[in-house]
């Protein structure tokens, strides 16, 4: 193991004049890119809790990785193919171990756009069975957004299609180190997967829990609230959101999106009832203050209102 | 200019790149001058001119014409599969002078002409709502036909939503199981020569398709609602022809002409050729009604 590193370097060593002359711009991610220890073999870097921006390189989503007596899993990609490579190379830093496996926890480009980081015959990408086709519907306008944001950084970066469907649930072994991945119906996305670290009784939850930024609703509202609930019901020690600090006290964590989500699902509900239309109830309902300081609240509250407004209004 | 790209074909290691994003951890003040390139999301070439010359020719289009017709849209898409559009006009319909068409176009959409919709003096009021798609940055086209044949423009910008949202359908299989249901109704009370809003609204997938992804290997063909038909006892009220730039479950509100006690029909027809039918009873003076 240690072998084919020092092999990686002195192939390089050479190359790091190519590198200063071609890499004026490198993404701003890698520099500082900080990793935290959330249990005894996982460890999490968190993004910024912010929209993706030219200054933030797109480093907005928690990822990470864990690691078995055998290999390592990775956990999210990120939102380019530096945040990607970043992260390779902070599991490079900490083991030689292989990278078996790269599990998706949902399509959003923020958390698998550095995919190609981890291109490698011996990982296998593993995602939601309906990964597939919702990547195929957004992959070209997810990448047309970050060029639009991030300009020549977004090079290279993409999402690849994966290798291992799970369609309900799948058991992963890092050696000694059983991950209990599994897939729900449609919440967040219809693509969301959540990994469990049996011997940590650590959750990776990906978008199912936005901790202190406002909550996106890209899915069903009320299937993310019977998700949630699913979730509690798993007992974590410890919680790692898809955006924002880990957790360790399930109620605490779950509490203001619960509340969130039932307020949208009340409201919308009400105006629905009242008759009113979609334009209509994004406008009213899109004025009134939110209930918590939600980080993102103005950018992202009234395509909740727009999204929860035409999901429920097939309900009856 | 050098991607990142560039650097992995040279010599594709992944320590390589590794390596020289650690270099680029000592230059931040280079980092920092990366700027947003211009919108590459705007296509360099506009649509716009094409698009007018294949449906009007050199025919004459007021652009200035805020007296007949105003298009309303959001500034910004809140979410890029949904955005709520209203054409509204200021003509009452008559037979001596009417809109008898409205077209619809979202220029920098894959399909430019989401809807054309057919009226006539017993539509009432030729305003409609409805929901779009937005793919991208984009103007937004309203352009009214008169029985007189003299094409009015109402336009508005409309920017992307950009992030993770997405014109494509959020739970396509559920779409797919719902196909076919509608919901038709018509805002009470009805009197004799008021128009009446009505609502109808299609529970239909009517998605762009998947095309063949080389990695992927997914290929689903489009899927849409193609023409819908209105018809208040055997008088026309609304005939559209649309495509998939309008949203997952069609929605469109719009008005007829009520004279006497009778119903309302809807036929929708989609690119498989299923036809979906409904009907409303129209009863003057009633309260509203629903699809019966
Ligand atoms: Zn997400």
């Amino acid at each position: 193991m240690n072998r084919s590193r020092a092999a990686g370097r002195s192939t390089l060593a050479s190359m790091v004049l190519l590198a200063s002359v071609l890499l004026p711009q490198t993404a701003a991610a890698a520099s500082a890119f900080s990793i935290e220890r959330v249990a005894e073999g996982v460890y999490l870097h968190r993004g910024q809790q912010q929209d993706a921006t030219a200054a933030n390189g797109g480093d907005i989503a928690n990822i990470g990785y864990i690691v078995g007596d055998r290999c390592v899993a990775v956990i999210d990609s990120g939102g380019t193919l530096a945040i990607g490579t970043a992260l390779r190379d902070a599991i490079r830093r900490e083991t030689a171990k292989p990278i078996c496996y790269l599990i998706h926890t949902h399509v959003h480009p923020d958390h698998s756009f550095g995919d190609p980081a981890f291109a490698d015959p011996a990982t296998m990408f593993v995602a939601h069975a309906e990964y597939p086709a919702a990547l195929a519907a957004r992959r070209d306008g997810f990448l047309a957004n970050l060029r639009y944001t991030l300009g020549a950084a977004a090079d290279g970066s993409g999402s690849t299609v994966p290798t291992l469907l799970v369609q309900d649930r799948e058991t992963v072994d890092l050696g000694n180190r059983c991950l209990s991945l599994q897939a729900w119906p449609t919440a967040h996305t219809n693509n969301d997967l959540t990994v469990f670290d049996e011997r940590t009784k650590t959750l990776w939850t990906g978008d199912l829990l936005f901790v202190d930024r406002i909550p996106v609703v890209d899915g069903r509202a009320t299937g993310w609230l019977k998700v949630m609930a699913a979730l509690r019901a798993l007992k974590p020690a410890h919680l790692v959101p898809g955006h924002g600090p880990v957790q360790h006290n399930v109620d605490a964590a779950f509490g203001p999106q619960q509340q969130y989500l039932d307020q949208l699902i009340n409201s919308v509900g009400a105006a629905l009832k009242a008759g009113t239309t979609l334009a209509q109830t994004v406008d009213t309902l899109g004025r009134e203050p939110p209930q918590k300081a939600w980080l993102l609240f103005d950018d992202y509250h009234r395509r909740n209102l727009t999204a929860v407004y035409t999901e429920l209004e097939w309900e009856d | 200019m050098f991607p990142f790209q560039r650097l992995s074909g040279i010599a594709p290691s992944i320590a390589l790149v590794g390596l020289a994003a650690g270099f680029a951890l000592a230059t931040p003040a280079v980092v920092a001058q990366s700027t947003p390139q211009a919108p590459a999301q705007i296509s360099p070439a506009p649509i716009w001119p094409k698009v007018r010359n294949s449906l009007f020719s050199t025919r004459t289009i007021d652009e200035n014409a805020g007296e007949i017709i105003v298009l309303e849209a959001p500034n910004r898409a809140e979410d890029a599969s949904t955005v709520p559009i209203a054409i509204r006009t200021q003509i009452m319909q008559s037979p001596s002078r009417y809109v008898q068409k409205l077209y619809l176009l979202v220029d920098n959409n894959p399909s430019p002409i989401a809807a054309v919709f057919e009226l006539t003096p017993d539509s009432g009021r030729a305003d409609i709502e409805t929901r779009i798609r937005i793919e991208q940055y984009t103007d937004v086209r309203a352009i009214a036909e008169l029985n007189d044949g003299s094409l009015y423009m109402a336009s508005r910008y409309v920017k992307a939503s950009g992030g993770c949202s997405a014109p494509a359908g959020k739970d396509p299989k559920e779409a797919l199981r719902n196909a076919g249901r509608i919901k038709f109704k018509v805002d009470g009370p009805l009197a004799a020569g008021k128009p009446a809003a009505v609502q109808l609204a299609i529970s239909h997938p009517n998605a762009s398709g998947l095309v063949l992804d080389q990695v992927s290997r997914l290929y689903e063909p489009a899927y849409y609602v193609r023409k819908l038909t209105v018809r208040y006892g055997d008088k026309a009220v609304l005939t559209a022809d649309i495509d998939f730039s309008i949203s997952e479950n069609p929605n469109f509100r719009f008005y007829f002409l009520p004279s006497s006690d009778g119903a309302l029909y809807a036929d929708v027809v989609d690119t498989k050729d299923l036809s979906f039918s409904s009907e409303v009873a129209v009863k003057l003076g009633g309260i509203a009604s629903n699809t019966r």
